[in-house]
C-alpha cells in the first residue's frame, strides 16, 4: 500500500495531511440501491484501491448506527478521508460531513458518491450498474487524496424579512413573522392585499364568509407596528445572498398621498364623471368603477387611486379636477412618481400566487362568446353581497337563471391546456353549486370527470349536496352552443355531453353556464424566478428544493415559497404552507447566522501573472487588481464559488476549495483509468 | 447474450459535467422519477458549468474518454449569473479546435438542462450515447501508447539522442 501511496503523492503539487487512510462505506438503502448494484462486490473493489485502510458496505448509513460506523472507524482506525456511496450529495452530504466531525475529522475530508439518483435507480442492467458504481467509487477514492481540511464559513442573518405577495399565504406568514418580533416588508402588486381569497363569498367546506375570516387579518397586517405595508408595488432589483439580501421595490404611482387619504371617497363622488364608466377589474369586469377609484370597500390599506388610463386629465389635461377640489386633506397629487425604496433584508418569503386559466383558449365551451357563459372566478363576485349584483345572480340578459351547468376541469387534467389537476376546482365547484341553488333554487347541473375531495369534511360536503338535489352528469363536455335541436333548447344554452354512467350522449338546456377554470402559475412567474435566482418546474410553478422533506425552501438559500405559487393549493394548504415558510425564516434568524459551502476561490500570488483575465469574468465583482504588487486578488466575502474564473486563468493562479483543479483531474483519471485496459481485455476474452 | 462481437459490445464511456443547480438536479430528478436510461455516462459535480476548464474537457479524451458532456442552467437561469455564457465561448472554441484534431463533433456535447427537466437527461444520455456508439471507440490512450511505441523505432529519435550525448 505505501507503494500506492508514492504514486499518488507524486504527482505534483498536491499537500495532503499526512498518509491518506480512507474509509469508504458502501450504502444498500434497503433495496433501493442493493436491488441494481452488487454493493458487496462494489465494497471488495474498493477495498483493493490505494489508500483505502477499511472498506464497508451497510444497509442504511444515513441511519444513527451507519453514522456511528463511520465515527468508530475514525477514531479506531484513525481515518482521515471519508467516502461513502449511497444517495444524492444533495440529499445527504451534509449528514455525512456532520458525522465525520463529530469524530473529530474535518468535514471536508469527505465525499459523496451518488449511486442511487445516478446509478440504481436510472439503468436496470444490474452488471452495467455495478460496473458504473466502481468507476464512480475510484474516481472519488482518487479525489479524496487532495480533499484539504478547510474553515466553515457563516454568514449573519440580517433578521427584515421581505414577503412578496399580499395573499392569504402571504397575510399569515407576514403576521406570524411580525408576531414573533421580526420586521416585514410585505409587497403587493395590486392596490390592496387580500388577493384571490378577498374576492370569495364563502370558502369551502365549511361555507364561512371569506371576508369575515379574511378582513380581520388584512386590517392586522395594516395596523400591524412590525410591518410595512407597501401595495401597488413590485420588487425591481434583487442583490446579494442569504442572509443579506438588497432589494429595490418600486412604489407605482397612486397619484393620491397615502399617509393623507383617509379613504372617504369624497372624491369618487366628486369626479366628473357622474357615472362609472370603465370594467372594473375586482369584479371581474362585471360592474363599472370611475377613473379614480377603491377596489372594494375593504380593501387595504384604505386609500384610493387613479387609472391614468382613464382620467381625463392625465389624457387631455383639461379637466376640472373637481376631485382636487373635494379632498379637503389635500392628498391628491397628480404629479406622482414612481418612489423607490431601496431596503436590506436577510430572507425572502414569495407568496405571488396563481392566475386562473383564460377559457377563451377552450373555445366549444362558448366563453367570450355566448354572454351566459361565466367562469368562475366571475359567480364568484356574483354570489358575493358585496359584488356587483349584491349577490343576486342574474344572467347578462338580466333574467334570474332557472337551470345552471358548471363545467369542471376547464383547463385542467386536458392535454390541448394543462395537464395537471388543479385540485381546487371540484370543491369550489361543489360550494357554487350549492349557492347558487340557494340564491335562485335553480336546477344546478355538475359536468365532471372525476369527483376529486379529498380533504377534511370534503367529500362529506359532496356527500350533503347529493342530498340538496344538484344534479351530477359524470363526463367531458363536448360542447356549449345556443344551436337549438327541440323547442326547450330555445333560447338557452344547451350542452352536449356523453354521460357515461348511462353511457349515451346527452343535450342539457341550460340558462347560464358556469366554467370552474384551472389554476395556472402567473405569467411573469418565469421573471419572478430569475429575478430571485430560484428555479421553475416545467409547468411554470415555483420549485420546491424537495417535494417532500423542503416543500418551502428553494434551492437558493434564504428564499422560500409559499402557497399556489407553488402548484395548485386550497385556503387550508396555502395557511400552512405559509407557516411552515415563516417558522423556515424565523429559525434562520434566531440561529442569527447560517453556514455557506467554503468552496470560495482564491489566488496564489506567486503564480498569478497579473493577466487581469479573470477579472471581467466575475458577476460579483469579487476580483480586483493590486496595481503595487501587480497580482489580482479574491475578496472572498464577495465570492460566491462559481468557479468560472478558476477555469479561465491561463497561468492556473486560482484554487476553488473543494472543487480544485487536481480534485477535479484525479476525479476524472478515476472514472477512466482502466478505460484502455478493458478495451484489450474484452479484445483477449473473444479472441 | 451468444454472439458476442466486440463491435455491437461495445459501450462507450462519457464524462459528464454537470452544473449543481440545474442539470445535477436534473439528474437526480431523473433517478427519483425512475427514469431508465443507458449506464454509460459518468457524472462529475461542479458548482456550475462555467467551472469546465476545457483542460478537464482534453484530459477526459486522453485518459480514455469517448465523450464528454456538460450540462448547464439554461441562458439567462445561471446560479451565478452568467457562468453559462462563459462556458459557452470557450466550448465554441474548443470545439474548432477538437475539429483539428479530428474529434468527431458529437463526441463533446452541451447541453442547457434545467432543474426540473429530468426527462431532457434521460433523452440527451441515450442520444449521445447513441451516437458515439456509431462513430466507435476513440481510444486516444491507445493511439498515444501506438505513437510511443513507433517513436521507439523512429532512427532520427537515436541520432538526435547521440547528439544530445556528444552536446
Ligand atoms: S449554475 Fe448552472 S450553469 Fe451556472
Amino acid at each position: 500500500m505505501s507503494e500506492n501511496n508514492i504514486k499518488m503523492n507524486g504527482n505534483g503539487t498536491h499537500k495532503s495531511a499526512g498518509t491518506p487512510k480512507i474509509g469508504f462505506y458502501v450504502c444498500h438503502c434497503g433495496h433501493n440501491i442493493a436491488s441494481q448494484v452488487d454493493v458487496e462486490d462494489v465494497q471488495k473493489f474498493a477495498a483493493g484501491l490505494p489508500g483505502v485502510t477499511i472498506s464497508r458496505d451497510y444497509k442504511y448509513m444515513c441511519s444513527d448506527p451507519g453514522q456511528e460506523l463511520i465515527q468508530k472507524d475514525i477514531k479506531e482506525l484513525g481515518l482521515n478521508r471519508i467516502v461513502v456511496a449511497s444517495c444524492s450529495p444533495l440529499l445527504h452530504e451534509h449528514t455525512f460531513r456532520k458525522a465525520a466531525e463529530k469524530a473529530g475529522l474535518n468535514p471536508y475530508f469527505f465525499h459523496m458518491v451518488n449511486i442511487r439518483e445516478n446509478v440504481s435507480w436510472v439503468h436496470d442492467n444490474r452488471e452495467s450498474a455495478t460496473k458504473k458504481a466502481k468507476d464512480l467509487t475510484r474516481a472519488a477514492i482518487q479525489r479524496v487524496f487532495f480533499h484539504k481540511p478547510l474553515e466553515k464559513k457563516s454568514v449573519p442573518i440580517n433578521p427584515d424579512v421581505l414577503i412578496v405577495g399580499g395573499g392569504i399565504a402571504g397575510i399569515t406568514a407576514a403576521l406570524t413573522i411580525a408576531n414573533a418580533g421580526k420586521h416585514v416588508y410585505l409587497v403587493e402588486r395590486e392596490p390592496t392585499i387580500g388577493g384571490h381569497m378577498a374576492m370569495f363569498d364563502k370558502t369551502f367546506p365549511t361555507l364561512d364568509c371569506a371576508a369575515c375570516i379574511l378582513t380581520p387579518k388584512m386590517s392586522s397586517v395594516k395596523a400591524h407596528p412590525n410591518i410595512t405595508l407597501w401595495t401597488y408595488s413590485e420588487v425591481e432589483k434583487v442583490e446579494g445572498f442569504v442572509g443579506n439580501y438588497k432589494v429595490q421595490v418600486k412604489r407605482k404611482p397612486r397619484y393620491v398621498i397615502e399617509e393623507l387619504c383617509v379613504g372617504c371617497m369624497e372624491c369618487i363622488d366628486a369626479c366628473i364623471y357622474k357615472e362609472a364608466k370603465y370594467p372594473d377589474e375586482f369584479n371581474q369586469k362585471l360592474s363599472k368603477r370611475k377613473p379614480i377609484y377603491i377596489p372594494f370597500p375593504q380593501a387595504t390599506p384604505q386609500v384610493v387611486l387613479f387609472d391614468p388610463e382613464t382620467c381625463i386629465d392625465f389624457k387631455s389635461h383639461r379637466c376640472k379636477k373637481t376631485c382636487i377640489e373635494s379632498c379637503d386633506r389635500k392628498a391628491i397629487d397628480l404629479k406622482q412618481v414612481p418612489e423607490y425604496k431601496d431596503i436590506n433584508v436577510g430572507t425572502v418569503i414569495l407568496s405571488t400566487g396563481f392566475k386562473t386559466y383564460n377559457a377563451e383558449l377552450s373555445p366549444q365551451y362558448g366563453y367570450g362568446k355566448y354572454p351566459n357563459v361565466y367562469t368562475s372566478l366571475e359567480i364568484e363576485r356574483l354570489v358575493n353581497a358585496s359584488g356587483p349584483t349584491s349577490g343576486e345572480i342574474v344572467t347578462r340578459d338580466g333574467i334570474k337563471p332557472k337551470s345552471v351547468g358548471i363545467i369542471h376541469c376547464v383547463g385542467s387534467r386536458d392535454q390541448k391546456a394543462h395537464k395537471w389537476c388543479s385540485k381546487v376546482c371540484c370543491m369550489y365547484s361543489l360550494k357554487l353549486a350549492h349557492l347558487i341553488k340557494e340564491h335562485t333554487d335553480a336546477e344546478v347541473y355538475n359536468f365532471y370527470i372525476d369527483m376529486r375531495t379529498p380533504g377534511k369534511g370534503y367529500e362529506e360536503f359532496y356527500d350533503k349536496l347529493m342530498t340538496e338535489g344538484v344534479h351530477f352528469v359524470r363526463g367531458r363536455v363536448a360542447e356549449v352552443s345556443d344551436w337549438a335541436l327541440v323547442p326547450e333548447e330555445e333560447n338557452k344554452l344547451t350542452i352536449r355531453v356523453e354521460d357515461t354512467m348511462v353511457g349515451m350522449v346527452r343535450r342539457i338546456p341550460v340558462d347560464m353556464v358556469v366554467l370552474a377554470v384551472g389554476l395556472e402559475p402567473r405569467e411573469d412567474a418565469g421573471d419572478m424566478r430569475r429575478l430571485f435566482n430560484i428555479s421553475c418546474s416545467n409547468e411554470g410553478w415555483f420549485l420546491e428544493r424537495h417535494p417532500k422533506l423542503a416543500p418551502v425552501n428553494t434551492f437558493t438559500d434564504g428564499i422560500f415559497i409559499a402557497g399556489a405559487c407553488q402548484g395548485p393549493k386550497d385556503i387550508p394548504d396555502s395557511v400552512a404552507q405559509a407557516g411552515a415558510a415563516a417558522a423556515e425564516v424565523l429559525s434562520l434568524i434566531s440561529a442569527g447566522s447560517i453556514e455557506l459551502e467554503p468552496n470560495t476561490a482564491f489566488i496564489t500570488e506567486d503564480n498569478c501573472s497579473g493577466c487581469k483575465s479573470c477579472i471581467p469574468i466575475c458577476p460579483y465583482t469579487a476580483i480586483s487588481y493590486n496595481e503595487g504588487t501587480k497580482k489580482a486578488y479574491i475578496n472572498e466575502a464577495l465570492c460566491k464559488g462559481c468557479g468560472t474564473c478558476v477555469a479561465a486563468c491561463p497561468s492556473g493562479s486560482i484554487t476553488q476549495n473543494l472543487f480544485d483543479d487536481e480534485e477535479i483531474f484525479s476525479e476524472i483519471d478515476g472514472l477512466l483509468k482502466f478505460a484502455g485496459i478493458e478495451l484489450e481485455e474484452t479484445e483477449a476474452e473473444h479472441a | 447474450m451468444p454472439e458476442k462481437n466486440i463491435k455491437s459490445n461495445y459501450e462507450p464511456k462519457i464524462v459528464a459535467f454537470f452544473c449543481n443547480w440545474c442539470t445535477y438536479t436534473a439528474a437526480d430528478l431523473a433517478g427519483v422519477s425512475r427514469l431508465k436510461y443507458a449506464p454509460n455516462v459518468r457524472v462529475i459535480r461542479i458548482m456550475c458549468s462555467g467551472r469546465v476548464d476545457p483542460q478537464f474537457i482534453l484530459q477526459a479524451f486522453a485518459s480514455g474518454a469517448d465523450g464528454v458532456l456538460i450540462g448547464g442552467c439554461h441562458p439567462g437561469d445561471c446560479h451565478y449569473a452568467e457562468g453559462n455564457y462563459k462556458m459557452l465561448r470557450r466550448f465554441r472554441l474548443l470545439k474548432r479546435m477538437l475539429k483539428d484534431l479530428g474529434i468527431a463533433d458529437e463526441r463533446l456535447r452541451l447541453e442547457w438542462i434545467s432543474a426540473s427537466e429530468g426527462e431532457k437527461v434521460k433523452l440527451v444520455i441515450n442520444e449521445m450515447v447513441e451516437q458515439v456508439k456509431a462513430l466507435g471507440p476513440l481510444a486516444i490512450p491507445q493511439h498515444l501508447k501506438n505513437i510511443n511505441e513507433e517513436l521507439k523505432h523512429f532512427p532520427g529519435e537515436e541520432i538526435r539522442e547521440e547528439e544530445m550525448a556528444h552536446a
